[in-house]
């Protein structure tokens, strides 16, 4: 189930279709979510820098947490060297998605950038 | 302009990492009188007057000092704001969990210093703020400090390294 915040209009930004594609074609998940928190900070509307993922992949398995998370990293590289400022992941094995993973909700902004 | 440098200079000297802005814009005599101890001599430099600009600074080797900040303590991390007053929500998450296990660290803002923001990421290979080094390693960002938070991870690697956690089992003491 691949799921994408999109605005009101129905779209997905531009920069959430191309880290969906990227993780989609690298980690070939079973779950993913992309969910764009911009509006949590403070950073203009229609804004891509802040963005929560949800994965969950075999690519995963044996990976400590850190590994995975720099997996992630790695595979959006070129967006968090331009526009995306945060990211927040969770990364999960199929196994401990079917357990019953939670999603922890982001933290509010504070303020700075 | 010359005031944000000042600053930059006194955190980048390790004294006073938890500077707040305001007292930085408040104490222009101190700022403009900063006491540095040369390195090679050991004598007391008192620098007058004229503030330092960076052109006339040897080249800042951002790397190393990254390294040798990361030996200082057993726990430091590089958020944004200070402890005090986080200017980040997953800044914040850090610095709450730190403080429910009682753990005493060393923060190092990086909005005070665009190098070292810059500079923390390309020692990690990591892209984001906030970041927590235990013993010089890196352990991960606000994501992996919650779940190790969670699962009890925490207190193990901070045991690990001599620390006791606030929210250690008593029972777990005994191991």
């Amino acid at each position: 189930v691949n799921l994408l915040t999109r605005n009101m209009s129905g779209m997905a930004g531009p920069v959430a279709s191309i880290i969906e594609r990227k993780l989609t074609d690298m980690l070939k998940p079973s779950h993913l979510q992309i969910i764009n928190e911009s509006y949590m900070h403070s950073v203009p509307k229609n804004s891509e820098t802040h963005f929560k993922v949800v994965v969950v992949s075999e690519s995963f398995t044996d990976k400590k947490p850190l590994a995975r998370h720099r997996l992630v990293n790695d595979v959006l590289k070129e967006e968090l060297s331009s526009g995306v400022h945060a990211l927040s992941i969770n990364a999960f094995t199929p196994e401990q998605w079917d357990k019953g993973r939670q999603v922890d909700k982001s933290p509010n902004c504070m303020g700075g950038f | 302009m010359s005031v944000a440098r000042s600053a930059f200079r006194m955190a980048k000297f390790g004294r006073s990492t938890y500077l707040p802005m305001t007292s930085v814009l408040t104490s222009r005599i101190t700022i403009n009188s900063l006491q540095t101890k040369d390195p090679l001599s050991n004598k007391i430099n008192i620098e007058t007057q004229q503030p330092r600009y960076f052109s006339s600074e040897a080249p800042r080797d951002v790397q190393k000092e990254i390294g040798d900040l990361v030996a200082k303590n057993k726990v430091v991390i590089f958020m944004k704001g200070v402890p005090e007053a986080p200017q980040c929500g997953f800044s914040n998450a850090v610095v709450q969990i730190l403080r429910m296990h009682a753990v005493t660290y060393d923060a190092h803002n990086v909005l005070v210093d665009e190098e070292l923001r810059q500079g923390i990421k390309d020692f990690s290979s990591w892209p984001t703020i906030p970041q927590v080094y235990i013993e010089g390693e890196f352990i991960g960002g606000c994501d992996i400090l919650l779940q190790m938070h969670q699962t009890g991870e925490l207190i193990e690697e901070l045991q690990k390294v001599g620390i006791k956690s606030a929210l250690m089992d008593p029972e777990d003491e005994k191991k």
